[in-house]
Parts: C-alpha cells; sequence; structure tokens
C-alpha cells in the first residue's frame, strides 16, 4: 500500500494488518514514556485545508509518538487565499522535505490529486464528504476491541449519510471485516442512489432500533447540505436522536459510536453520551493508535527500538 | 491575391456530396470552380479523396476576450479554432465584462477581423450583465448584429423576463439561446446526480435540472413565437422534449457537445477536474440518446462549449475548480470517431446547419462564386491529440486515440491550416 485514499477495496488482509499493528501502537501509547523511534528522521506534513482540530492533532499525536517530525499546514495561514493553486501550496511543502502528506480538503478527491503530483505516500485525512479512512479504522478497532471481532455484529449508521465521509468510509470497513450495516436516516440525508452499497436502509429508527450490537451515531452536519434538509432540529431529535428513552430500549450489551464533536441535545442525550456504553473516548485513543498504524505502514518504519 | 486548386476530394456542398471525387478551384478568396478534373490554377493539392466542405461553424464558443485573457484571447481561440478546421466561431458574452451592449459586441467582432483567422462572431446577453434582473441593450446589440442571445454559464430564471427577451428578440428575427440548468435542483452540483454521485459525496445535478428549463422555455416559445436554442443537451429527457417540440412545429433548435458525445460519468470516478463541465457528464443511457438525436435530427448542431480554463485554475480539488473544457481542435474527429457519419451529414451538424442558426451569411455554403470558407477533413486520419494550440490546455481528449483529422482549412481563401499544422502566419498569432 503506497497511499491511503479511500476504504472502498482495501481488502481484509490489509485492515486486519493495520489492526493488528494498532493494538500494538495501542500499548505503546499507554507506557510510562508512550513513544518510539520507529519513523525517527521522517517528516509527516499535516496539510489541512480544511479547518480540524482532533484529527489534525491526532495525526500529529500519531507521528511525534513515532519520533517523526512534523510540518503543519494549515489555510488560514496560507497563500491558498491568495489564489494559489493546491497543487503549486503542496509542491512548496514537499520541497521543504515532507515524506508523507496528510491532506483534508473540503472537496472530493483532494487527496487523490495531491499523491497525483507529489508521488508521495499520502493519507486522505478526510475528503469532502467522500472519505475518511483513518476513521473507519479507528472505528473497527474500537468495535474489535470490544467485541473480540467484527463477524456478525449488526451496525446501525443512524443520521446526515448524504453528506458523511465516515458512512462513507465505514460501509466499506464494516462490511468486509464481517459486519452487517444498516443506514438509517431521514430520505433528505440518504444518498440519492446507492446502488452497489452493501447495506441495508432504513427510515424508521424505532422500528429497528433492538436488532442492533452497536449504534453509530452521525453529527447533524448544518454545515455541509446548506439547504434545509429537515424540517425542525426538534423534529429530526424526536426521530432520530439518541435519546435517553430510546438508549434504554436498546439491548443491554450494545454500545454506541460518534464520531466527534458530538451535539449533546440533538443526535445524542447528554446522559447517553456519559453513559460507559459510549465509546467515544476510546474512539479517540484509537484514533492516535490507528494513525499510528498508517503512518508506520506508509513510511516503512522499524521495528527495531 | 493567391489562386489554387484542390484535388480529388469527396465535394460536400448544399446539395449533398458528389459522386468520385471533384476539384475545387480557389481564387481571390472566392471558390472560383468545381468539377472533375478542372484545369489547374495556382498550386494544385492533391486531397487524396478527403471529404471538402463549408469550413466548420460553432454555434457555443468561449474566446474569454475581454477580461480572461489568461485562458484564452481571440486571437488563441481562433487559432485553435482553424485547427479545428472552423472557419467562423460564436463567442460567448459571459466575459468581463459581459458583452450586453452594442460597443463591446462590435469590440469583439473588430478584434476577430484584426485576428482575421475566422469569423468571429459576438453573441449578446440576453440580461443586463448577466445578472438576470433586467433586459441588456438587446437594442443595441441587434444593431451591432447580433443574432443569438443568451446568459451563457446561467439560465435565466425569471420566466417573466426570459418572456419578454423573446417578445423583444422574436420581432429582431434573433435566437434566444439557453444554457439549461434549474440553479435550485443543481445547486452546489458538481456531477451527474446518480451512482457515481452519491460513491463520491458530491451533490449531484439530476437530469431534470436540465428537463424542468426546457419544458417552461418551450412553453414561452409556444407563447412567445421565438427562435429557440437549447444549447449542450445532455440527458434522454431532454431529447425526448426537444423531439416532440419539433413534432409539434415550435422554432427549436438543439446541440450537442463533443464532450457529451464521447464520454459518460464514470470518467469522473477519479475526480480528475479535467471532466467537470456543465452539464455534467451523464449516464450511459444518456449518452445514447444524445447520439441518437443527432443521427435522427433531433439535435442540429454538434457545438464544443470550448471553455478554456488555465492549468493553475484546474489544478485545484474537483469542487474548487471551474467547470469546461476545451473543444476546438477535436471536436469534428470526436463526432467521426463516435458516429460515423457519412460526410453530408458531418458537414450538416458542424457547419450547414450552425451558420444557419446563427445567422451567418458567409459561412456554411460551399457553391462558385461563394466566399471561400472551406475545410478538408480525412476521416480516416489519426487524429493529433498531443497538444493543443489553445491557450489553455484543460482538453479530456488529449492522448486519446480518436479518427479523423483536419487537413486544410481555408478562411477567406487562405490557409489557416495547411497539410494538417497550422500555416507560419498562424503560430505567431497569439
Amino acid at each position: 500500500m503506497k497511499s491511503l485514499l479511500t476504504m472502498e477495496g482495501v481488502d481484509r488482509t490489509t485492515l486486519d494488518s493495520l489492526l493488528d499493528d494498532a493494538d500494538e501502537f495501542f500499548e505503546v501509547i499507554h507506557r510510562p514514556i508512550p513513544k518510539v523511534p520507529a519513523l525517527r528522521g521522517k517528516t509527516v506534513a499535516t496539510m489541512f485545508f480544511e479547518p480540524s482540530t482532533r484529527t489534525k492533532l491526532s495525526f500529529e499525536r500519531a507521528a511525534k509518538a513515532l519520533s517523526a517530525d512534523t510540518l503543519s499546514f494549515s489555510p488560514g495561514t496560507s497563500s491558498l487565499k491568495k489564489g494559489e493553486s493546491l497543487k503549486d501550496t503542496v509542491l512548496t511543502v514537499q520541497a521543504m522535505g515532507a515524506d508523507l502528506m496528510v491532506v483534508r480538503h473540503t472537496s472530493t478527491g483532494a487527496a487523490w490529486r495531491v499523491a497525483e503530483w507529489t508521488g508521495l505516500p499520502v493519507v486522505n485525512g478526510g475528503d469532502g464528504a467522500h472519505q475518511h479512512p483513518t476513521q473507519a479504522l479507528l472505528d473497527s478497532l474500537t468495535l474489535r476491541q470490544h467485541f473480540g471481532a467484527l463477524d456478525g455484529l449488526r451496525i446501525a449508521i443512524v443520521g446526515d449519510i448524504r453528506h458523511s465521509r465516515v458512512a462513507r468510509s465505514d460501509v466499506w470497513a464494516f462490511t468486509t471485516l464481517g459486519a452487517e450495516v444498516t443506514l438509517i436516516a431521514p430520505p433528505t440525508l440518504l444518498p440519492t442512489d446507492l446502488s452497489g452499497w452493501p447495506v441495508a436502509t432504513s427510515t424508521d429508527l424505532d422500528e429497528v432500533l433492538s436488532e442492533f450490537d452497536a449504534i453509530y451515531l452521525l453529527r447533524v452536519q448544518a454545515e455541509r447540505g446548506g439547504a434545509s434538509v429537515f424540517p425542525s432540529v426538534a423534529e429530526y431529535r424526536q426521530r432520530f436522536g439518541m435519546t435517553d428513552a430510546r438508549f434504554s430500549r436498546l439491548k443491554p450489551d450494545t454500545i454506541v459510536l460518534h464520531p466527534g464533536p458530538m451535539i449533546r441535545g440533538i443526535e445524542i442525550d447528554a446522559g447517553v453520551a456519559d453513559d460507559p456504553r459510549c465509546k467515544v473516548l476510546e474512539q479517540v485513543t484509537n484514533g492516535v493508535a490507528v494513525r499510528m498504524a498508517v503512518l508506520f505502514q506508509l513510511l516503512g518504519g522499524t521495528r527495531d527500538e | 491575391m493567391s489562386e489554387f486548386t484542390l484535388q480529388n476530394a469527396v465535394v460536400v456542398d448544399g446539395s449533398g456530396r458528389t459522386e468520385g471525387l471533384r476539384d475545387v478551384v480557389v481564387a481571390d478568396g472566392r471558390v472560383a470552380a468545381i468539377g472533375a478534373e478542372l484545369d489547374v490554377r495556382g498550386e494544385a493539392i492533391d486531397c487524396r479523396g478527403a471529404w471538402l466542405g463549408p469550413g466548420f461553424v460553432d454555434v457555443h464558443t468561449h474566446l474569454r476576450e475581454p477580461g480572461q485573457e489568461w485562458k484564452e484571447d481571440i486571437a488563441t481561440g481562433s487559432r485553435a479554432a482553424a485547427a479545428g478546421g472552423y472557419t467562423a466561431v460564436v463567442a460567448m458574452p459571459n466575459t468581463d465584462p459581459a458583452i450586453d451592449s452594442g460597443h463591446l459586441a462590435r469590440y469583439v467582432a473588430d478584434r476577430g477581423r484584426q485576428v482575421g483567422l475566422v469569423d468571429v462572431v459576438p453573441s449578446g446577453c440576453i440580461t443586463a450583465g448577466r445578472e438576470g434582473a433586467k433586459l441588456a441593450h438587446l437594442d443595441e446589440l441587434c444593431d451591432a448584429g447580433v443574432v443569438m442571445f443568451t446568459d451563457d454559464g446561467d439560465t435565466v430564471a425569471d420566466a417573466g423576463l426570459l418572456r419578454r427577451a423573446m417578445e423583444y428578440i422574436a420581432e429582431r428575427d434573433g435566437v434566444v439561446v439557453q444554457h439549461c440548468v434549474d440553479a435550485g435542483l443543481a445547486a452546489g452540483g458538481q456531477v451527474h446526480e446518480g451512482e457515481i454521485s452519491s460513491r463520491l459525496g458530491m451533490a449531484g445535478v439530476p437530469s431534470e435540472a436540465e428537463e424542468i428549463v426546457i419544458a417552461r422555455d418551450l412553453a414561452l416559445v409556444r407563447l412567445t413565437g421565438v427562435r429557440y436554442h437549447a444549447q449542450h443537451v445532455s440527458t434522454a429527457g431532454a431529447v425526448a422534449l426537444i423531439a416532440a417540440a419539433k413534432a409539434e412545429g415550435l422554432p427549436v433548435t438543439a446541440e450537442v457537445t463533443p464532450h457529451h458525445l464521447f464520454f459518460d460519468h464514470s470518467y469522473v470516478a477519479d475526480s480528475n477536474p479535467l471532466y467537470k463541465m456543465m452539464p455534467p457528464l451523464r449516464a450511459p443511457a444518456d449518452v445514447e440518446a444524445v447520439r441518437q438525436g443527432l443521427r435522427s435530427g433531433v439535435i442540429d448542431v454538434v457545438a464544443t462549449d470550448h471553455a478554456p480554463h488555465a492549468d493553475h485554475e484546474k489544478d485545484h480539488a474537483w469542487e474548487e475548480a471551474p467547470f469546461g473544457v476545451i473543444g476546438l481542435e477535436w471536436a469534428a474527429a470526436v463526432v467521426n470517431t463516435v458516429m460515423s457519419l457519412p460526410p453530408e451529414d458531418l458537414f450538416k451538424v458542424l457547419s450547414t446547419v450552425p451558420a444557419h442558426i446563427a445567422g451567418i451569411p458567409d459561412q456554411g455554403r460551399l457553391e462558385v462564386g461563394g466566399p471561400a470558407n472551406l475545410v478538408v477533413f480525412d476521416p480516416e486520419a489519426a487524429t493529433a491529440t498531443s497538444g493543443t494550440v489553445s491557450r489553455s490546455s484543460n482538453a479530456p481528449y488529449l492522448g486519446l486515440e480518436l479518427r479523423g483529422a483536419v487537413i486544410h482549412t481555408v478562411y477567406g481563401g487562405r490557409f489557416t491550416v495547411r497539410d494538417a499544422g497550422l500555416v507560419e502566419l498562424l503560430r505567431t498569432a497569439g
């Protein structure tokens, strides 16, 4: 694997290998000195053309825990605002000596283009509503830690599927690892054409609520879509929110995941967010571990310590 | 002035194609004679059985001048047109400033004459500044010779305003030319709405965005009687609407672009903005429908929508890159490759009918005593796709194998392309 751009088409062997490495790095970051020299001398550039706090921090944390150096780019301080092309911007950073780029961008396909222009290994840190493969890896790791494996798990992804790169990534990772996935959303938030997606769909959360081992809640993304996609936030909460009442009707061992940031009171009630069966903070920690695994594999790191 | 004899060509004129090969004598900017084994006047040039007909006419070209000369200008765009076998292009008015008054239209025509490689025929805006709020100076534009009126790049959304424009333009014997994309349905749209847009997570442009504009406009054509031309028809439903309108007898014409004939939306799957244009590349069934529409005559002409953008503008991620591709140099080859039309039909869709729609008197005809605007096209020759003479290189055809090459282009009795190469005069024009 030269770059990690999408979860679509990534085979089970590759996923298992990344998750196995992530398990090892999970152990590393819980050591008293959470750092290994595996990528010493390598430079990871985080090219975030879309504002992000947690994903960028997570990648930088992962790079540093592997002893890589980091170069950090953010659009607020860049010449992009002055009209420079994306190509010129990434070639400039490459010329400073980056060995790998992590690219986040508001547009679909940005990471592909960067990989093509630079020839560097590229990790897609989220491109528009398209893909966010390391999120799918950390979600898969969280499920695997909890259940032992994803084989046979029934997982619901609830919310704004249409504008979600998380859903577009998770669908492929979860099903490749053996889970069954159901997408649950109002019709305005489902993709218009699901041909070829290995999923079931529902527009009625309550009807299918008790069938799942894990419920994956998506954030209601007011900044995407733009146009009004449902009549009111209150109505969304009533039909699709993980309210305390709905949470009490889940199977007792069902867990809840969320990519963050959570909007308490809309897609998730505070009582659910703070319940031990809500794995949000585990997901965040696992994010560092899977990103270490990805950087390690793409940069051909050594295990000698 | 020079004279020369083009020998041994399949000649296509207003009455169809010749049986067997003919010679065409050009002298003093005019066609002096057409016939078999004519006495040679001037240099004799053997066309080796290639097709000779009236120069191609594009009713949909973006020359970007005035205002966006880093993309293209009237000299470089004329050069690309000549290379593609064109002897006339209709310049779209979405320049900066937009061509919404008489002196601006005259400027475009004057610059075209100065360059002197093709007829550069200005079109004019329907609304002032293409803002969709009030009528452009239609009176001045008509007086400056404008026949085609369009806010191309945008759709005239206000049906009341469009109706008034139609009433005015009908009386002046002009044509209302519509870019048919409903702004609400297409809001944020990047690619054809369907399986691929859903997979890519990009907002789609549904076929209905095109079809409801055409359906509405046809109702207004019925009301006003104006001549109406639908730009870049791209969906099966749009073809059906045009067919029904023609059956009803409405004065309607339609165009299809080379890229909508050639590519379907599978090409956008790796999100390279080289394939980004509006309307977007559609589903395979739509591609089949526009091909069939062109073959049956429901779609009247092929128009390039030649839309130059500089590399630095396309070198962005998909959603930040501008819409549009260039096509003047390869349009005939694309049509020939995809459709394999007989010569009389190829010249009909690329020359005769576009000249008629645009009302350009000295184009789209080949007759003794008429102006020598003509092209020699070899349908079997390999197409040059290694580069472009446009200022911009946003061409999805580069590197593809196409069939058919422009061997000679003659504009006003003078070669602009000779032996499949731009004449030296041309190379320095930009």
